[in-house]
């Protein structure tokens, strides 16, 4: 276990590679690593995410060969602008999954399983644009026919987390864990960035038990990020920046680029503190 | 009283019946309808706060985070109004693109849930501009399924002009109300397959005062 910076993390990436990103929508989002990542300017990922603007900001930058989801959103803007612009341009390629389905996927992979039985997508085009998807009839006497979900294994997750402490255990503080601890157990090389790293002490005193989500046998790698999910949600550290996530969604890609990605982390959150 | 409280007891009034099920509403008429389902007639539904919380009327009662709500749809025990960019006859729905998926005209949310929805439990559907471009012959991309896919029940279509349902021989779509000041063609005129239309179209039930009441509480300023 290391403590890392977050270009020392994009550093363990390889152009190709397929990519987990935890959150959910437009929260709590790994937003420094992404923000790394484009400017880094890795090629042909394939990103799997319940997609937000880590996928629009990996899409625009030119990162991103496919994206594996059931959505890509902003939450409070329905339609991410720039997944959407590179959809209808047909420059991003797109394995479309239900919810569902990407969360038993996921769950294939962390138990080493080929796939997992599941309803969902069952008589829908799911099937049709995913023409490699199969069904399984039950071996028992209801003898009835599933979609057989295979495991979506990644090379990499990066997920981010409220507190950790060094050696790579960490707590979420909000209301819901998403499915992080999921893609850290799909993946084989797993990056937690945290808003602070604490002690082992401190972060057992932060919470019950059970929010401790990530332990250190899931982890390879922990960034110090304050403020590393911005402008998504990361509560209660903090809600989502509204005013920034309009201006990402409107200002033309070359502008926001030059304003906000041209330098590093730092010279990022200055950027946003001075606006 | 305005049309948009008649569209919230439309939509409150998909879940009548329907027991300790999670109510999971998309957009501000279904969910100001399923909180005064829970409030007056559905006592025992539940709700979230959009979030991970349980509440039942103000009050927190529980935590279901997202996995959780996989979990409650593998179940069964869920009753969805979602949106709709477009729907058929037979109530397969499109949120995904619109044109073709591989190259979409335009690219919408994507299927989210609605694949897993419709194929486990009872999904009904929110459509605020009833219009010919929503209800077409075919949808572009089934994302949920219709009762010719083997839906579990899509039980009714809320629009700003009218209640539909599936209480016909085949489960094709048909008007069951029209709201008031709407009449029967404009219904017709709005869609854009023909429609099971019975004999007798009752208009919609208006709300009660209790209702109206409970709805000017829920959203006080009037966003509806």
């Amino acid at each position: 276990m290391t403590v890392l910076s977050v270009d020392d993390v994009v550093a363990e990436l390889r152009d190709g590679m397929t990519v987990g990103i935890g959150g959910w929508g437009s929260r709590r989002k790994p937003m420094a690593l992404v923000r790394a990542v484009c400017r880094a300017g890795l090629r042909d990922l394939t990103v799997v995410s319940y997609g937000g603007p880590d996928v629009g900001l990996l899409v625009a930058a030119g990162c991103v060969r496919r994206v594996v989801t059931g959505f890509v959103s902003l939450d409070s803007i329905p339609l991410e602008p720039h997944f959407r612009r590179a959809r209808e341009a047909g420059t991003v390629e797109l394995t479309e999954y239900d919810e569902g389905m990407l969360h038993w996927g996921l769950l294939a992979a962390a138990h080493r399983l080929p796939f997992l039985p599941i309803r969902a997508g069952l008589g829908s085009d799911v099937m049709t644009v995913n023409p490699g998807l199969r069904t399984v009839r039950s071996p028992y006497p209801d003898r009835s026919d599933l979609v057989a979900m295979p495991a979506v294994t990644l090379d990499a997750a990066l997920v981010h987390l409220n507190r950790a402490d060094r050696r790579g255990n960490a707590r979420y503080l909000g209301p819901d864990p998403y499915f992080d601890d999921l893609f850290c157990l799909a993946a084989r090389r797993r990056f937690v960035s945290c808003e602070r790293l604490v002690s082992t002490a401190d972060l057992i005193d932060q919470g019950p038990p059970q929010g401790l989500l990530l332990n250190r046998m899931m982890v390879d790698g922990v960034v110090e990020t304050p403020h590393g999910a911005h402008f998504t949600s990361c509560v209660p550290d903090y809600d989502r920046d509204e005013a920034f996530q309009r201006e990402y969604a409107t200002a033309d890609w070359a502008t926001f680029r030059a304003t906000y990605l041209d330098g590093d982390e730092d010279d990022y959150q200055k950027a946003v503190a001075a606006r | 009283m305005s049309r948009a409280d008649v569209c919230v007891v439309a939509c409150a009034e998909a879940w009548r019946g329907d027991g300790p099920v999670l109510a999971s509403p998309t957009g501000l008429i279904p969910r100001l309808g399923a909180r005064l389902a829970q409030l007056t007639f559905a006592p025992e539904l539940l709700l979230t706060d959009g979030e991970a919380t349980l509440l039942h009327g103000d009050e927190p009662e529980g935590w279901l985070p997202f996995r959780a709500v996989f979990g409650v749809v593998a179940a069964g025990t869920r009753h969805v109004m979602m949106g709709a960019s477009q729907l058929d006859r037979f109530g397969n729905q499109n949120i995904s693109c619109v044109g073709d998926w591989h190259r979409p005209t335009r690219q919408l949310l994507g299927v989210r849930g609605a694949p897993g929805n419709t194929v486990n439990h009872t999904t009904s559907y929110w459509v605020p501009r009833h219009q010919p471009r929503v209800f077409v012959d075919r949808v572009d991309m089934v994302s949920g399924i219709g009762h010719d896919r083997g839906a579990v029940e899509i039980r009714v279509v809320v629009t700003d002009l009218a209640v539909l349902d599936f209480a016909t021989p085949d489960r094709s779509m048909r008007l069951r109300s029209v709201h008031p000041g709407v009449t029967v063609a404009d219904v017709l005129a709005a869609t854009g397959f023909p429609l099971t239309v019975p004999s007798e179209v009752p208009v919609t039930r208006e709300p009660t005062g209790t209702e109206l009441a409970i709805i000017e509480r829920l959203d006080p300023d009037g966003r509806r």
